[in-house]
């Protein structure tokens, strides 16, 4: 090492040092200390106490965890493929050369920039059983034969697919992204395309979604992980629907008992920081795994497509 | 010296609050309390308190006390009491017996009362009025209230829905264990959880069921669908749609703020149980010390203040710590004898029934168990299975005890672990 890359190597550090100890103190220490944790029993007042394997062997046995993960991956399983379709078809419409796109973009992407909090008490009224906006229009239909909108967040089977109607909501930073992908594509493909014939459905099977393809998956994976750790939307609206005090039990009957939300009461109602670092872990792992598996599922995909 | 105090409340509860405290540090030249509005006081107290720098004195809800003294994050008061030159059971002795029972847990003072609160029987007279019923005559026994629940209760005569209901055991629904106590059952037993085993539990669970069966379970979903916030003017028993409800007394407040001109009383539980009359339930927010406050006898000094009383009072000026605050707050005093003024001009509506309830022998509060958070969570689950029809009684608190065993196990275990003998009421092993 040179006299000139020392002495650029001091100005580097010097210039990220800042950021390295921020990463170090609040990041790379946390995580690897809830690791730790997550073999003790540790109530955060008392010094942590090695317990082994316990928290993970009690986890297995805990139906709340399972019933907790299997509400996050029907949540997951659900938004995270209506949330890809609805961003990408409305990209779409947005791509084309009509008037005042710029104007249909804004209005598009705004939601996706309103406060959790505050789209969270808009929602809770839009799915109001009875004086609600989404039953006001489902009766326009179902009161044809004798039928009612469901009571959506206070009744245990609607509480969760009202919760993937609102994800769409904030589909907009998807959009840009995909958007910004769509007007990556090459026209003169398009362009060749057309004049050998094929129908728009073809250039986009065989055009737009393989060009497109690492932005879907980009996106897919983003908003996989998103989901996965869903909390503030079903903490506000478990309570505000269904007013159960400081309980965050994931009400009615524990449907929306979603898996960061069992994580959070285990740790600050319960004070069970070792069992809620175990669950931690296990979601890493968990969406580690799912992503792994949607990045080498896409990339067979796309290479076939290409 | 500054005293640091996170409390919960906003509003009015907050100037009430504001002006004990000027009272306070006008009489006490060396001491100055600052009020801190903090919103979920008890989970930032308990992470400040593992970061070694807790506030001084903590608002917290009364379901605190035990697991917060079971992590040891409070601060025992009994030497403070005794350095004032009383015994803990002098102390305690001043309180009504429901409110000297919520500052203790295992046998130490924890905590001192803020805000007392009492949970009684609210019915609209207008519609009793209408159902032909006795506007001042609440109904005294569980037949009875059954009988006018559904006397008060009507549907649309075209399409069957409910229009009005007498009674709906989930509003507000904050408190389904109370049903168990109202029906004679017990949560816990000495150290064992007895929640599915005391048939009265079963028989309270099979009570708030029948409320689903009686008016179908769509016509429920549907109906209560219609509620608004509860402090708004929406809630249901604003808006004639209920027309008996179990609330605090804080109600009056929300009343007078949303449903001015309201007519309505406010009673005992009907007797469920024979010989247990002015059942009732009790509730208080309250101050603790948590463990390492830097100021922790100014910060006694200050509970002691707000936990006393000029019993002497004549006039609104001379009112002074508790009273002050509960007359500002609209509220009743925790404390067993009270000053001629705060008796006489307390402006609740309904004072002298709200009294009677929090002295009476059969008031009870939450259980004292490190444990609650995870039971009441067991406990609303049941509830919500029950009432939807999900499952049977039986079926859904067995489910509870279940896991609740195990949650209790696992509970005590640890408190071994960590050798809290004490806490366990027994002595380590040799």
């Amino acid at each position: 090492m040179t006299r000139q890359d020392r002495k650029q190597l001091r100005a580097g550090l010097g210039f990220t040092s800042l950021w390295i100890f921020g990463l170090a103190a609040f990041t790379a220490y946390p995580v690897i200390a809830s690791f730790y944790y997550s073999f003790c029993d540790y109530s955060i007042l008392k010094s942590p106490v090695w317990c082994g394997l316990e928290n993970y062997q009690q986890l297995i046995h805990d139906d709340l965890f399972w019933k907790s993960l299997w509400n996050t991956l029907f949540y997951a399983g659900l938004s995270v493929p209506l949330g890809t379709a609805t961003a990408l078809g409305l990209a779409m419409l947005l791509n084309q050369d009509v008037r005042g796109k710029s104007f249909y973009r804004l209005l598009f992407f705004m939601p996706s920039i309103v406060p959790v909090v505050a789209s969270a008490m808009l929602w809770l009224w839009i799915f109001n059983g009875q004086y609600g906006l989404m039953n006001g229009f489902l009766n326009l239909f179902l009161e044809r034969f004798g039928l009612h909108g469901p009571a959506w967040l206070a009744d245990p089977a609607w509480s969760k697919p009202a919760l993937i109607i609102m994800s769409l909501w904030g589909t907009g930073n998807a959009m840009v992204i995909y958007l910004a992908g769509l007007q990556n594509v090459p026209l003169e493909l398009y362009e060749a395309a057309e004049i050998d014939g094929a129908s728009a459905w073809q250039r986009f099977r065989h055009i737009t979604v393989p060009v497109i393809a690492p932005v879907v998956v980009f996106n897919g994976i983003m908003a996989l992980i998103g989901a996965m750790q869903l909390f503030a939307q079903a903490y506000i609206m478990s309570e505000g629907a269904n007013g159960n005090g400081n309980a965050s039990d994931g009400n009615p009957a524990r449907s929306t008992l979603f898996y960061t939300i069992y994580l959070f009461s285990t740790a600050f109602q319960d004070l069970r920081m070792g069992y809620a670092s175990a669950m931690a872990y296990i979601l890493f792992v968990i969406t580690a795994v799912l992503t792994w598996l949607a990045t080498r599922l896409s990339r067979g995909q796309y290479e076939d497509a290409l | 010296m500054h005293v640091t105090y996170w409390e919960k409340w906003n509003g009015f509860e907050a100037q009430a609050m504001q002006a004990v405290i000027d009272q306070f540090n006008a009489a006490h030249p060396d001491i100055v309390v600052d009020y801190y509005a903090t919103s979920v006081p008890d989970r930032k107290t308990i992470v400040a308190t593992a970061g070694g720098d807790p506030p001084d004195i903590a608002g917290l809800h009364e379901q605190n006390v035990a697991s917060f003294a079971d992590a040891e994050a409070l601060q025992p008061l009994d030497g403070f009491i005794r350095a004032a030159g009383m015994t803990t059971a002098q102390w305690l002795d001043r309180y009504d017996p429901i409110y000297a029972h919520i500052c203790s847990h295992g046998g130490h003072v924890f905590a001192g009362i803020s805000t007392p609160v009492i949970e009684a029987l609210y019915w609209n007279k207008t519609l009793f009025r209408q159902a032909g019923l006795d506007p001042d005559r609440p109904p005294r026994t569980l037949a009875e209230f059954n009988d006018y629940a559904q006397r008060l209760t009507k549907h649309d005569p075209r399409t069957g829905r409910l229009t009005q209901v007498g009674f709906l055991p989930q509003d507000p629904g904050w408190w389904p264990w109370i049903f168990c106590d109202w029906f004679g059952g017990r949560l816990t037993a000495g150290h064992r959880i007895t929640l599915a085993t005391d048939p009265h539990n079963v028989a309270a669970f099979a009570w708030i069921q029948s409320f689903t069966r009686n008016y179908g379970l769509d016509n429920v979903k549907l109906f209560s669908s219609e509620f608004g916030p509860w402090a708004s003017s929406a809630a249901p028993f604003f808006s004639g749609k209920i027309a008996m409800v179990f609330q605090g007394s804080f109600y009056d407040n929300y009343i007078r703020q949303y449903k001015p001109g309201l007519d309505y009383g406010v009673g005992p539980w009907p007797e469920n149980v024979p010989g247990v009359t002015d059942f009732a339930m009790a509730e208080a927010d309250v101050l603790c010390i948590p463990r390492g406050a830097k100021h922790a006898q100014a910060a006694w000094e200050f509970i002691k203040y707000v936990n006393s009383a000029n019993l002497a009072a004549q006039t609104r000026q001379e009112l002074g710590g508790a009273e002050l605050l509960d007359f500002l707050q609209v509220k009743h005093s925790p404390l067993r004898e009270w000053s001629p003024y705060f008796t006489n001009h307390n402006p609740h509506p309904h004072i002298a029934m709200v009294r009677r309830l929090a002295a009476s022998p059969n008031a009870v509060c939450v259980p004292e168990i490190g444990i609650w958070q995870e039971y009441y969570r067991e406990l609303i689950s049941v509830f919500d299975r029950v009432r939807l029809l999900d499952a049977t009684p039986t079926q859904a608190l067995d489910y509870a005890q279940q896991r609740l065993d195990v949650s209790w196990a696992r509970y005590r275990r640890s408190l071994e672990r960590h050798g809290q003998w004490a806490a366990l009421g027994e002595t380590p092993p040799p």
